[in-house]
């Protein structure tokens, strides 16, 4: 159980022939939380598909759990931006959730313990998201919060020792965010996983992180959220002034690096 | 089939089918239609999910133009619809990822291959009777041949379609999410392909190009309203192409009017009554004293903390299972 979730060594990645971001340098602990902020076309879900093998890295070197990532890898669960289910798609959070357990498996279970096995681990998944009243609705007719513990479930059902959630919290006012924020911190906690967070407000997320990335102007920061979310620190990372603001409540707002886009369409 | 105005139907369905089953054509009829009534159904059911409603159009009008020229150089037209069907089917696949939503590529070589089919067509100097039954089918017309033809296609391809069903599932209805677990998702879109492909070339000879989403699209649509587990959708979505194709073939033994539009016109009809029931029920004012605003937003379960969301997001559909 000892190493890294997750390591990369002067780590460049490239789209369509540009680079998105180099000289990344991180190391992200077992059953860390980590927020992945930064601005849009940054490159943060470029990120998640270099950990799921999607995409190969331009230079440099990437271990999930001390392997190159492969596609396919069952530690992984991944919740996809923009993730959404069509109005007409009448099909029970159920179903979508058994698939993420036996899904990519091709040929069918017949025998009555795999069919046990499969519906445990679906029931499994949905408790341990607290959707058991979810269960038999169907995807089309949920609110965009009750999808995200759905999907939520779907990437959890196969066991995943990581999560990779790519803006989750876009669509849900501050409190279904903050509910949704701390359902993850407590598998987290409970189960040892370590989860990768990509959110554009990083203020529902601050009381629960163990960690940042920043991925801005085609390069990666790491570090406390106390270290990497700082005036100077980001001044830095941006090469133009941004401004950290501290409000009564300790909420965060980042003044000016929104506005930078060094690699469009990233 | 006018020929048969001699025989007369009673209300015993016992007897009638007797009756009928003495003859080869209705046999024929009967044993091509379950078998392709079973694979539309199936088939349609996936072209819901996917949204792959126009790819369907696309494939049977392109399937069309294979059939006319088959026609042309004196070839079987299942034989032409079949290789232009599969081929284009293939390729729609091989477009990539949402290959389903590629309206613009699929229009564009949708008008020209009608254009080709037109071509052939007045090359073909015979009467317009091959064109009119590829065009709106002829299920009375199949003959023992295409029975074997129709069996011969449509069984394997039930078969892949029960051994790779989850996973195409899985693809269907979280492509990313599938893609990035490992599966093959293009692969799985070719082998959709190619069975609607097949689906749309066999249902063509009792249903026509014209008409074939009432066996390619709207039994799934009847079965995906009254069920949101899969393979009960599947199920209705089967006993839906099951019925109005019997039923079809029934009537039109009896009647000169062709079997095509009894089958429309049943599936259109079981689609008109699934849509309006809920709409009668929420009419009913005994159902409900509330006002109307949002009846179905707030009665799911105990867990009203997960529905306050109801107030944050788009509006809801409506209930979608009566």
């Amino acid at each position: 159980m000892n190493g890294d979730a997750a390591r990369a060594d002067h780590l460049e990645v490239a789209y369509r022939g540009a680079t998105v971001w180099k000289e990344a340098n991180f190391r992200i602990g077992r059953g860390e939380f980590v927020a992945v902020i930064g601005p849009n076309g940054a490159g943060k879900t470029t990120l998640f598909r270099l950990l799921l093998g999607l995409i190969p890295p331009r230079r440099g070197t990437l271990e999930v759990f001390g392997t190159p990532p492969r596609r396919g890898n069952s530690q992984i669960g991944y919740v996809p931006q923009n993730h959404f289910v069509d109005r007409d798609t009448n099909v029970d959070a159920r179903t979508l959730v058994r698939l993420g357990y036996s899904g990519p498996r091709w040929l069918p279970d017949l025998t009555p313990a795999r069919i046990r096995q499969e519906r445990r681990a679906t029931d499994e998944a949905i408790a341990a998201v607290g959707a058991q009243p979810l269960a038999d609705k169907s995807l089309a007719a949920m609110s965009g919060g009750e999808l995200q513990r759905i999907f939520l479930a779907e990437a959890l059902a196969s066991e995943p020792e990581m999560l990779l959630l790519d803006e989750p919290l876009a669509n849900l006012d501050l409190r279904r965010a903050r509910e949704l924020v701390e359902l993850v911190h407590g598998l987290v906690r409970s189960r040892g996983v370590t989860a990768l967070l990509v959110a554009h407000d990083i203020n529902p997320l601050i009381r629960c992180l163990d960690k940042v990335i920043y991925v801005a102007n085609g390069r990666v920061a790491t570090g406390l959220p106390g270290d990497v979310l700082t005036t100077e620190s980001l001044t830095r990372l941006y090469g133009v002034p941004v401004e950290v603001l501290r409000d009564s409540r300790g909420n965060l707002v980042i003044v000016g690096g929104e506005d930078v886009h060094p690699d469009p369409g990233a | 089939m006018t020929n048969l105005d001699w025989v007369w139907w009673n209300w015993n369905l016992f007897l009638d089918l007797r009756q009928m089953l003495q003859y080869e054509f209705v046999v024929n009829a009967f044993e091509a239609g379950t078998v392709i009534a079973i694979l539309s159904g199936v088939v349609s059911y996936l072209v819901v999910l996917r949204r792959s409603s126009f790819a369907s159009h696309a494939l049977g009008h392109i399937g069309f133009s294979g059939a006319a020229g088959a026609v042309v150089v004196a070839v079987n037209p299942l034989y032409g619809l079949l290789l232009f069907t599969t081929v284009a089917g293939g390729g729609i696949a091989l477009l990539g990822n949402k290959a389903a939503h590629r309206d613009v590529e699929i229009g564009t070589v949708l008008a020209f291959m009608l254009g080709l089919g037109l071509l052939f067509l007045a090359f073909y100097n015979g009467y317009a009777t091959e064109a009119y039954s590829i065009l709106f089918g002829d299920i009375v017309g199949i003959s023992a041949s295409q029975v074997t033809f129709v069996v011969a296609t449509a069984i394997p391809v039930l078969l892949v379609l029960a051994l790779v069903w989850r996973p195409l599932l899985f693809a269907s209805l979280d492509e990313e999410v599938a893609e990035a677990r490992g599966l093959p998702t293009l692969f799985l879109g070719v082998v959709f392909m190619l069975a609607l492909a097949v689906a749309i070339s066999v249902a063509v000879t009792i249903i026509g190009v014209l008409l074939i989403f009432a066996l390619t699209v709207t039994p799934a649509a009847i079965g995906m309203r009254l069920a949101k587990r899969p393979l009960y959708a599947v199920g209705i979505s089967v006993a839906v192409a099951l019925f109005a194709t019997w039923t079809g073939i029934f009537i039109a033994f009896y009647e000169i009017e062709p079997t095509s539009f009894f089958i429309v016109t049943i599936v259109f009809a079981i689609y008109i009554a699934v849509r309006a029931a809920p709409l009668v029920g929420r009419l009913r004012p005994s159902s409900r004293a509330a006002p109307a605003v949002g009846t179905d937003a707030a009665d799911v379960g105990p867990a009203p903390d997960l529905h306050a969301d109801s107030l944050t997001t788009a509006p809801r559909p409506g209930p979608r299972t009566p």
